[in-house]
This record gives structure tokens, C-alpha cells and sequence, in this order.
């Protein structure tokens, strides 16, 4: 039984039944699923959470459908790991990674498209559908494929063929569409208007973005039951950034951790950077732009939860890093150098922008900090591709290895 | 009739020209706003607008041609 209640505008607070909407239909504000907390609070506890499955579903209270319905392909409880090294490198005590490279299809997508998929075969949909230029995409492919689903993705037509494999292995009517960025985005916007499909992130994105606040819920269990002082994520839409908040505070609500008093800072790429650039200019109303940068998963220019993600910084006393494409590869490599995980380029938003904001004082060396860091390496591996040290060529023998090794090596083999 | 939902943002060369007064007067698309938030440098409004579907599209273009940039309401669609 979910405790889901019905669907609020978050600027009017008019009040919908749990159905297939995003925006109000009287202010065109977008809505959000609002909860039994009374219900939840009775329900749940630390001990109960604990006995779940090691997946998102562990928080199935709290999530606005029901786990007998779930499509569950394993997504969700990804390490939280104390990252010592790449602490020490950035001047920072006390730094958490929130790992969700290694979800199902490797990026923490998984977990709202788990939550969209079944949500919206319990509406009753058939269709899954997404406009998606790779996580996405490959995430709609799997849930549909595991729940039965037809998947229809749209893709721009210049996409990577390595990164079309990634969807098209779960079988899914896969469309590359022609044109410029603004009009894919906006033939997208009318498919989703013009059919009884489920489009994940447009008619059913209010139960799809619930499936972000299952990373607050996961950090606050793994640090022993307390919020974190200070999150660093990437903002493409704003949704994962929002709803981090939403599950630490949700999880207050029902008697889990004390109050959290978490100071949310964003990441973003300089070349599609509209939050960043309005929180630099202390305003709330951010200007679209046409994205440009190697971050392709975080380049959106129209962002849905933009100005409620400046709001959250301005709430919490955060920030916004905005680093360059350079910046995002010696972020890549930092990370994966330092704790041995090989992140996508928005990780490497996230990790440059970590250490935009430590080296700027802007995150406290002490602070219990946690950057999430959202989905895995091979997917973006062009953009590492000429950054990284070639391998030694030696011939078989020992005085060919030790003469390139020394070079290699100042040190020596001693 | 169709009926489209937008987002206008107004780059600040723009914001005392009444846009949304001229568009309803060139075109045959009755428009109504629905939200707003305009100050001295930028501005956005979200509104609906009615007619026939080429009409819309039409005067689309022209605030397009005119530096507005548009946008489906709900932020973009296409995501990573």
C-alpha cells in the first residue's frame, strides 16, 4: 500500500487525484505527490527500512506506488563510500561519495524510472517513452523490457553509435530524430502531448522525480541515521538536486533523523550552466540557453526544477560550482585516480565543482560532505580518451621494461 | 482549434516592448497568461495560446524572429 495521497501544485497548492499530469492546470505549475506523513510515521521504522530489500524499494513507504506492482531490476542501496584520498586532495576532513555508477544500467536513472515504470503500469499505461540522449534512454529501454512494456525513446539523430547500443540491446522502437536541440525538445514535448503513452520525465514525472529522494533516504541510513551537512550534486533538470532535500526532510517527518540542517550546493557545466549563472548573479530567474559542453548528461538548457533548485541554495546557504570542459576531464581523472571510480563527465562536473567550492571556502574542511556521484565512465569514455598516459611498449625482455618504466617512473622499480 | 502551452523568456532589449499585445493583434491566437515573473533585466511569462495550429506555429516564429525564446512549459524534454 503506497501512502500517496494526491498531487499538489507547487505554486497554487491546488490539488489533483494521483493520475498522469505534471503541470496544474490552472498556473501551469508543476506538481509533486504529497504524502500521508501520519501514516508513514506509524508504518516505518529504522528497524523495518532495515529488514528491506537492498534496493530503492526498502523505501517503498515512501514512494507513490505500490511494491507489489514494482519494476525492480535492482536499482537503489549503491555504496557510500569515505573517500579519504580524494578528501585529502581537496582539503576536505570528512567527504562521502554517493556512488551510483553501479545501478543497473549504470546511472542513478534507475531509480526514477523504477519508480515511472511502475507507476505508470499501474495507470494502466503500455507504453513507455522517453526523449533521451543516453541514461535515460538506456533506463527506459531496461525497465520496459523487465516490466513487459513496448519502450519508444527518441534520440538526436547525430547520437554515438556506442551510445545507442546502451538502449538498443533491450529492444526498444528507438527514433533519431533530425534537428537542432530546441526542436527535438520541442517535438518531444508535443509527442508526449499527443499520445496515451507514458513519457517518463513529462505526463508521469511526478512519480519519476520521487525516485531521486531515494538518495537522501540511502545517505542519512548509511551515515547511521543523520543528514549530512553538506551535498554536492549536478543540476541538469533540478529534480535529483530537489529532491535529495525532499527525502532528508520527508525522512524527519516520520521520526527517522533529527531535523536536517543540509547546505545543498549544485554542479554545473559552464557551457549549459543557466543555474549556476543566475545563482552567481543572486537572482532565482534563470535565462535558458543552448547547451554547449562535453556534459551531455547534464545539458539541459530549460531546466523544469531550475528556479527551485536556486530557491533550495538561497534556503540552505549553498552554492554552484560552474567548471569548463577542461575542468570536467581533470575531475574524471581526479576521482578515479584518488578512490578507483571511473565516473561520466557529469561526475566530473561534480568533482571539479567539489573542489571549486572547497578551494573557494565555500564548503567548510570539516563538514560532513557527500558528492553524488551519477553514473559511470564508459558511457562518455571520448571524453577521457586523449587525457590519459599511453601504455609502456616494451619488448620481452627485462632491460626493455626497466628502461621504459624508469622513464615513466623517476623512482625507479626499487 | 489547438490549443499550446509556452514558456516566453524575454531578453532585457525586449522587456518594455508589449510582445504578447502584438502577437494577439497579428495573429488570429488569443493568448492568455498564466505566470509571470518579469523585473527591469529579464523576464518570463507562461501562456496559453488558442487558434488554428499553423496560426500558433506562425506566430511563434515571429517572436522567435523577434529575440523571445520559447520553450514548452515544464522545462525541456530531452534529457540525459
Amino acid at each position: 500500500m503506497s501512502f500517496a495521497t494526491n498531487l499538489r501544485c507547487r505554486e497554487c497548492a491546488r490539488e489533483y487525484p494521483l493520475e498522469a499530469r505534471h503541470v496544474c492546470d490552472f498556473c501551469f505549475g508543476p506538481v509533486e505527490v504529497t504524502y500521508d506523513y501520519e501514516g508513514i510515521r506509524k508504518a516505518v521504522s529504522r528497524e523495518s527500512i532495515a529488514k528491506g530489500p537492498a534496493s530503492l524499494w526498502r523505501y517503498k513507504d515512501f514512494l507513490p506506488c505500490d511494491i507489489e506492482n514494482a519494476v525492480d531490476i535492482g536499482a537503489g542501496y549503491t555504496p557510500l563510500i569515505r573517500a579519504k584520498h580524494l578528501g585529502k586532495a581537496l582539503g576536505l576532513n570528512n567527504l562521502y561519495l554517493k556512488n551510483d555508477t553501479v545501478n543497473p544500467t549504470w546511472s542513478f536513472k534507475d531509480r526514477v524510472v523504477a519508480v515511472a515504470s511502475t507507476r505508470a503500469r499501474e495507470l494502466g499505461y503500455e507504453k513507455l517513452a522517453c526523449a533521451s540522449t543516453g541514461n535515460l534512454a538506456n533506463s527506459v529501454s531496461a525497465h520496459a523490457a523487465a516490466a513487459g512494456m513496448e519502450a519508444v525513446v527518441f534520440i538526436p539523430h547525430d547520437l554515438e553509435e556506442n551510445k545507442i547500443l546502451g538502449s538498443s540491446i533491450y529492444g526498444p522502437t528507438l527514433v533519431k530524430v533530425r534537428g537542432n536541440y530546441d526542436a527535438v525538445n520541442r517535438l518531444c514535448a508535443e509527442l508526449a502531448g499527443s499520445y496515451n503513452w507514458a513519457f517518463v520525465n513529462v505526463n508521469v514525472r511526478p512519480y519519476y522525480s520521487e525516485g531521486s529522494k531515494t538518495l537522501g533516504f540511502e545517505v542519512a541510513e548509511q551515515l547511521g541515521w543523520r543528514a549530512p551537512d553538506h551535498c554536492v550534486a549536478p543540476i541538469a533538470s533540478g529534480s535529483l538536486f530537489v529532491k535529495i532535500r525532499k527525502g532528508l526532510q520527508e525522512l524527519h517527518k516520520a521520526g527517522l533523523i533529527d531535523e536536517p540542517k543540509t547546505r545543498m550546493s549544485g554542479a554545473q557545466a559552464t557551457g549549459c550552466s543557466p543555474v549556476a549563472t543566475a545563482w552567481q548573479e543572486g537572482t532565482t530567474t534563470f535565462r535558458p540557453q543552448r547547451p554547449n559542453t562535453i556534459a551531455k548528461s547534464l545539458a539541459i538548457g530549460n531546466p523544469a526544477d531550475g528556479y527551485y533548485s536556486l530557491v533550495q541554495m538561497q534556503e540552505t546557504d549553498g552554492a554552484c560550482g560552474s567548471v569548463s570542459d577542461p575542468e570536467i576531464v581533470d575531475g574524471i581523472k581526479l576521482l578515479a585516480e584518488t578512490e578507483g571510480i571511473f565516473a561520466e563527465t557529469a561526475g566530473g562536473v561534480t568533482i571539479a565543482s567539489l573542489k571549486q567550492l572547497a578551494e573557494q571556502g565555500r564548503i567548510h574542511p570539516d563538514e560532513l560532505t557527500v558528492a553524488f556521484v551519477t553514473g559511470i565512465g564508459f558511457k562518455t569514455a571520448e571524453a577521457v580518451a586523449g587525457a590519459l598516459k599511453p601504455p609502456l611498449e616494451i619488448d620481452p625482455q627485462l632491460e626493455s621494461f626497466e628502461a621504459a618504466y624508469n622513464v615513466r617512473v623517476p623512482e625507479g622499480v626499487a | 482549434m489547438a490549443v499550446k502551452r509556452v514558456r516566453f523568456t524575454f531578453p532585457e532589449n525586449l522587456i518594455k516592448e508589449p510582445i504578447i499585445h502584438k502577437l494577439g493583434h497579428e495573429f488570429e491566437v488569443i493568448t492568455n497568461v498564466r505566470m509571470a515573473d518579469v523585473d527591469e533585466h529579464t523576464g518570463w511569462v507562461v501562456l496559453e495560446l488558442e487558434g488554428a495550429a499553423e496560426e500558433i506555429e506562425r506566430s511563434l516564429s515571429w517572436a522567435q524572429e523577434r529575440g523571445v525564446r520559447v520553450d514548452p512549459v515544464g522545462g525541456d524534454v530531452v534529457e540525459g
